[in-house]
C-alpha cells in the first residue's frame, strides 16, 4: 500500500515505524530536515521536506498514486487542509487525520464528503483517556481492549498467588466459572515468551495472562487470576491537559478525584470546568504536597504531563509513599519496558493506543477494530466474515477448520448482541464479528489474506 | 562493530557474483574459443569461497549501521575486483601477472577502462567479453546490484546505496522503499544498453562488439574489444551512437526515472545541473573542434568536428573511447581533454569525475564570496535551481574538493617516485582519479609498460574516485576503527 505520513512527531514516526516493516510503500511529510534523516536512516522509508498540506510538497511525496493519507501534524487546522486538498485535487482514496480540538470533534457534520472530507478522525487524548478510564474501572487490569463496541473485551492481568486458577489446568477454568459465564485465555507470557495455550496449560504466579470474554463477566474471570483488589475510589491526577482534564472530568462523578497543575492559569481554568474535582496548583514531584494531599490513601495515583521523565519520577516517588497503584504517561518506547518492571504499575504508551486505531484503517480484509500489543509485536483483531462458504475461506466452518497461521487462536464470536466463546466445533456465520490474538505480526498477511473474499463474490 | 555481519553479506556476495562467470562460459562455447573450462573454474572457486566466508555466520542477523555501511561497500569492492581478477591470473596465453590482473579488474570495474592488454583482437572472445561485463556491472553499481535483488540487505540497504551513489545529495530516494529505487535504477540501465546495443548493431557492429560496446559506453566505460577502439570501425554513424550513449549516460538517473515514470520530457528541461552539463558539453566540442581545424589537424571541418565532439564527449563523461591520437595533438588540447574529465558527468549517473553540481556549486560559492567582498553586509544564498544549497551539502562539497585535489596531487607525486616521467605521471593520475582511462605520454595507448608499483597506485586512485574518495577514506581514518 502507498501511504503519505504528515508529520513526523511522534506519533507519525511510531507509525512509520509500524508500517514500514508490513510492504508498505511509506513517504514522510515534515518541516523538520534533521527528524526526517534520521528517520530515513532508521527506517526504509523515504522522507519529504515541506509543509505538509501545501499540494506541491503532496506531489512530491506521490500523493498522485497514494492510497491513503495520514494527517499527524500536531495542528488540526493543518491536518484538514492537507485532507481537503488531497481529496479535492489528487483523488486520495481513504483520508486519516489527527483532531485534537474537541471543538472540531463534536461537530461531524464538519467532516462530511462536501465539507471537509476527513473519512477518519483520530484523536489521541480521547482514546487515551478512554484507555485509562478503562484500566480504573477493572482494578488489577494492565490493559483492556474493547471489541464489538465494548460488547466483549480482551484484558491482560497478571496472575498471583491466591487465585483460584494459578497453579491450574486451563480446562478447568469452565468448572471455576459461574454458570453462564465463559471466557477464554488468548495468550499467556511468562518472562516475555510466548505461550500459546491449549486446556492443559498451567497457568503460574506472574504470568501475564490475556484473556477474552463478555464485559459483564471481566471481574468474574479476573478474581480467579488474582485476589480482587478494591473498587477504586480515590483517584490522584497530575498534569492538567488535555488528557488529564477530560479524564477527570469522566471519572469526577463517581471517584473522588484530585488533579494537580503546575500552571495556575491552566488550573483556574479547569477548575471552573470541573464540578466536583479538586485542582491543586503545585508540582507533582513535590514530596510535601503528595503528603498533604494523602497520596499514601489513594487508590490509583495517574502522571499525565507530556515530559517522560517528570511522569516516571513522579510516579516512583507517590508508589515509595504508598500509592496503592501508579499509572504513568510515557512515550518512548524504550522507558515502557524499563519501567514496568520496576516499581510502576502501568505505563501507558500514547503511540501504542494511538496506532491501533490507525492500523484498524490500514488493514484489508473487513477489519473493523485492530489493537497494538506488547509494544506492536502481537495484535488483536476482530474481522467481520462476509460471503458465504463458497467465496470466504472463514463463513460456514467450524474454528478447527479455519486454516489459522500457527499461534493464532480465535477466542471468541460476536454474533448480533452475544458474545460466543469459540470452541473447535463453533462454525462462523456471514455477518459475525471474529476475534482474533495474533501473537505474531508477521502472520497479520495471511490473517488479511483470510478474511478477503474471493473475486468472484464480488 | 558488527565484523560477522559485514563478513555474511561479503560471503553472500562473492558466492553471488560466482554467476557473472557463466556468461563468458556460455560466450566461450558459442565461439569455440577454449577458455570455459577456465571460467567454470573461476565460478566454481568464488562459489566456494563465498560459502565458506558465509557459513561460519550464517546466523549473524544483525541491522547495519551507519557506520558498517562503508566497511561493507569497500571490502565488497575491494574482495569483488579481486575475484574479479581470477580469471585473467588463470589465462595461459597471452600470460598476465597478479599485479597487472588485479589493474585490469579494477580498471573494469570502476569504469575507468585503462588496459595492461596489447594485442585485445586476438584475445579469446570469452576474455574479451568478459572484460565489456565487468564494466558493465560496476557502472551501475554492484552493490546497488545486491541492494536491488538480495533480500539480506533490504536493512540498511540506505546505508549501503549512500556509500556507493556518486554524487554530493543523496538522500533523496526516488522511492519510498530502497530496494524499489535500486531496482529502478538497475532496470533502466538496461533498458538503456539495450537501447545501446540495437543501435550499435543496426550501425554496423557485429553482434558481438555490439553487446560489448553498448557495456562499456553506458556504464561509461571506455574497454573496447579492438585495439583501435571506435577507430576500428572508422564510421560517423557508430561515433554519433557512441556520443549520444555517452552522454546520456552521463546525465542523472534519478530524471530518466522521472522521465520514464511521468511519460514526460519535462524533468530533462527543468534540471540545472543537466542545463550546465549540456552547455559545457556542447562548448568544449565546439572550442576543440575550432582549435583542430585552425591548428590544421584536420583539413576539413567536418572532420575537426567528428574527431573533436567526439573526444571532448568522451573525455568530459569520462568514457575514454577514442576515435584519434588525441595525445598528439598540438597545443593545449591534450591537457584540456584530461582536465575536463575532471569535471565528469552529472550525479547519481555512470560517469566519474567530480560531477557537474560539484562545480556548479564551487562556481557558485566562489562567486558568492567575491560579491561579498564588495557588499559585506549582503546576505547571499547559494542557489542551484532555485533551492537553497544547505551549508551541510557545501561543506561537504569543500571537503570533497580538497580532498579530491589532494588526492590527485599526491598520486601523481607518488607515480614520479616510481620513475613515471611527469607528464604520464600527472595524466595518468588524473585518468585513473576521474576514472577517464587513456592519459597522455607512456599511458596514451595502454598501460602495458608502466612499472608494477605504478599500476598498485593508479589502481587505488580508481577505487578512490569511483567511490568518491569520502567512502574509502572514512575507513583509513582511526575514529572508524575506534568507537
Amino acid at each position: 500500500m502507498k501511504i503519505v505520513v504528515l508529520g513526523a512527531g511522534q506519533v507519525g514516526s511510531t507509525v512509520a515505524h509500524s508500517l514500514s516493516t508490513e510492504e508498505n510503500d511509506i513517504t514522510i511529510v515534515d518541516t523538520n530536515p534533521r527528524r526526517l534523516k534520521e528517520l530515513q536512516d532508521r527506517l526504509d522509508i523515504r522522507g519529504v521536506l515541506g509543509y505538509a498540506s501545501h499540494p506541491k510538497v503532496l506531489v512530491r511525496a506521490g500523493i498522485e498514486d497514494a492510497d491513503l493519507i495520514i494527517a499527524l501534524t500536531n495542528s488540526d487546522e493543518v491536518n484538514m487542509t492537507a485532507c481537503q486538498v488531497a481529496y479535492s485535487l489528487f483523488n486520495t482514496p481513504t483520508r486519516i487525520a489527527r483532531i485534537r480540538s474537541s471543538e472540531y470533534l463534536e461537530r461531524p457534520g464538519l467532516f462530511s464528503r462536501e465539507h471537509c472530507p476527513v473519512d477518519v478522525l483520530i484523536s489521541p487524548e480521547t482514546l487515551i483517556v478512554e484507555y485509562i478510564s478503562r484500566l480504573i474501572e477493572y482494578p488489577g487490569a494492565l490493559q483492556v481492549l474493547d471489541f464489538a463496541d465494548g460488547r466483549a473485551q480482551l484484558v491482560a492481568t497478571q496472575a498471583y498467588a491466591g487465585g483460584p486458577l494459578v497453579g491450574k489446568r486451563l480446562h478447568t477454568l469452565a468448572e471455576h466459572l459461574p454458570a453462564g459465564a465463559d471466557a477464554r485465555v488468548a495468550a499467556i507470557y511468562r518472562q516475555d515468551k510466548t505461550i500459546i495455550p491449549d486446556g492443559g496449560t498451567v497457568i503460574e504466579e506472574n504470568d501475564t495472562v490475556f484473556f477474552l470474554a463478555a464485559r459483564k463477566h471481566i471481574r468474574t474471570v479476573m478474581k480467579e487470576l488474582r485476589p480482587m483488589d478494591r473498587p477504586v475510589n480515590r483517584i490522584v491526577l497530575a498534569g492538567g491537559g488535555n488528557i488529564g482534564s477530560n479524564l477527570a472530568r469522566k471519572l469526577e462523578r463517581q471517584h473522588h478525584v484530585k488533579i494537580i497543575e503546575r500552571d495556575p492559569d491552566i488550573a483556574e481554568i479547569i477548575a471552573q470546568d470541573l464540578e466536583k474535582a479538586i485542582v491543586l496548583i503545585g508540582d507533582c514531584a513535590d514530596e510535601e504536597l503528595l503528603r498533604e494531599e494523602a497520596i499514601d490513601a489513594a487508590d490509583v495515583y495517574c502522571v499525565l504531563t507530556n515530559d517522560d521523565e517528570a511522569n516516571i519520577l513522579s510516579s516512583m516517588l507517590a508508589k515509595k509513599m504508598g500509592a496503592k497503584k501508579v499509572i504513568a504517561l510515557i512515550n518512548r518506547p524504550s522507558y515502557v519496558d524499563l519501567v514496568e518492571s520496576g516499581s510502576i504499575d502501568i505505563a501507558v504508551s500514547p503511540q501504542q493506543v494511538t496506532i491501533g486505531a490507525l492500523l484498524t484503517h490500514i488493514r484489508r480484509g473487513n477489519m473493523v477494530r485492530v489493537h497494538s500489543l506488547r509494544r506492536g509485536a502481537a495484535e488483536a483483531i476482530e474481522a467481520i466474515a462476509i460471503g458465504d462458504r463458497r467465496s470466504s475461506r472463514v463463513v460456514g466452518r467450524s474454528v478447527e477448520d479455519i486454516d489459522l497461521p500457527a499461534g493464532t487462536t480465535i477466542p471468541a464470536i460476536v454474533r448480533g448482541e452475544d458474545v460466543i466463546i469459540a470452541h473447535h466445533d463453533t462454525v462462523i456465520e456471514a455477518g459475525d464479528h471474529v476475534l482474533l490474538f495474533v501473537p505474531d505480526k508477521r502472520q497479520i498477511a495471511a490473517i488479511e489474506r483470510l478474511f478477503q473474499v474471493s473475486a468472484t463474490f464480488m | 562493530m558488527g565484523f560477522a555481519g559485514v563478513q555474511r553479506i561479503i560471503g553472500f556476495l562473492i558466492a553471488g557474483s560466482s554467476l557473472m562467470m557463466l556468461p563468458p562460459v556460455v560466450v566461450s562455447w558459442w565461439y569455440h574459443d577454449g577458455t570455459a573450462n577456465l571460467f567454470l573454474i573461476c565460478s566454481a572457486l568464488m562459489l566456494l569461497t563465498g560459502v565458506l566466508v558465509y557459513l561460519p555466520v550464517r546466523n549473524a542477523f544483525r541491522e547495519l549501521r551507519l557506520r558498517d555501511g562503508f566497511l561493507v561497500v569497500v571490502s565488497s569492492w575491494l574482495v569483488l575486483v579481486l575475484v574479479g581478477a581470477l580469471p585473467f591470473v588463470l589465462l595461459v596465453s597471452p600470460h598476465i601477472s597478479y599485479v597487472d590482473a588485479v589493474f585490469e579488474s579494477m580498471s573494469g570495474l570502476t569504469t575507468t577502462g585503462a588496459t595492461i592488454l596489447t594485442h585485445i583482437d586476438d584475445l579469446p572472445h570469452a576474455v574479451l567479453y568478459y572484460r565489456q561485463q565487468l564494466q558493465w556491472l560496476g557502472g551501475m553499481g554492484i552493490i546497488v546490484l545486491a541492494v536491488a535483488i538480495l533480500p539480506i540487505l533490504r536493512i540498511g540497504g540506505m546505508q549501503l546505496y549512500r556509500a556507493e551513489m556518486p554524487g554530493p545529495m543523496k538522500d533523496s530516494k526516488l522511492t519510498p522503499r530502497i530496494t524499489e529505487t535500486a531496482k529502478a535504477l538497475w532496470l533502466i540501465y538496461v533498458g538503456i544498453t539495450i537501447a545501446c546495443a540495437l543501435a550499435y548493431w543496426l550501425g554496423g557492429m557485429s553482434l558481438f562488439d555490439a553487446v560489448g560496446h553498448s557495456f562499456s559506453t553506458v556504464a561509461i566505460g571506455g574497454f573496447s574489444t579492438h585495439d583501435a577502439s571506435l577507430a576500428y570501425w572508422d564510421s560517423p554513424t557508430l561515433e554519433v551512437i557512441a556520443m549520444t550513449f555517452m552522454a546520456i549516460a552521463g546525465i542523472n538517473f534519478s530524471l530518466h526515472f522521472l522521465a520514464w515514470r511521468r511519460a514526460t520530457m519535462q524533468p530533462y528541461f527543468l534540471d540545472p545541473e543537466l542545463k550546465v552539463y549540456a552547455s559545457l558539453l556542447f562548448l568544449f566540442s565546439v572550442l576543440v573542434s575550432m582549435a583542430l581545424f585552425l591548428n590544421g589537424t584536420y583539413e576539413t571541418l567536418a572532420d575537426s568536428f567528428r574527431h573533436g565532439a567526439f573526444q571532448v564527449i568522451s573525455a568530459m563523461t569520462t568514457t575514454g573511447f577514442t576515435t584519434a591520437p588525441f595525445a598528439e595533438w598540438a597545443g593545449f588540447m591534450p591537457t584540456f581533454l584530461i582536465f575536463i574529465a575532471f569535471i565528469g558527468g552529472c550525479a547519481s549517473s555512470t560517469a566519474g569525475g567530480m560531477k557537474v553540481i560539484r562545480v556548479i556549486l564551487l562556481y557558485r560559492q566562489s562567486a558568492r564570496e567575491i560579491r561579498r567582498l564588495i557588499h559585506p553586509n549582503a546576505v547571499i544564498v547559494v542557489r542551484v535551481g532555485g533551492q537553497k544549497t544547505s551549508d551541510a551539502v557545501m561543506d561537504a562539497v569543500w571537503g570533497f574538493f580538497f580532498l579530491y585535489i589532494a588526492c590527485f596531487a599526491i598520486t601523481t607525486l607518488l607515480l614520479t617516485a616510481t620513475g613515471l616521467d611527469p607528464v604520464t605521471a600527472y595524466s595518468a593520475a588524473a585518468a585513473s582519479l576521474t576514472n577517464l582511462g587513456p592519459a597522455l605520454g607512456d599511458a596514451s595507448a595502454n598501460y602495458a609498460h608502466l612499472n608494477d608499483s605504478s599500476k598498485i597506485i593508479l589502481s587505488v586512485a580508481m577505487l578512490l574516485g569511483r567511490l568518491e574518495i569520502y567512502t574509502l577514506l572514512v575507513l583509513l581514518s582511526p575514529a572508524f576503527w575506534r568507537a
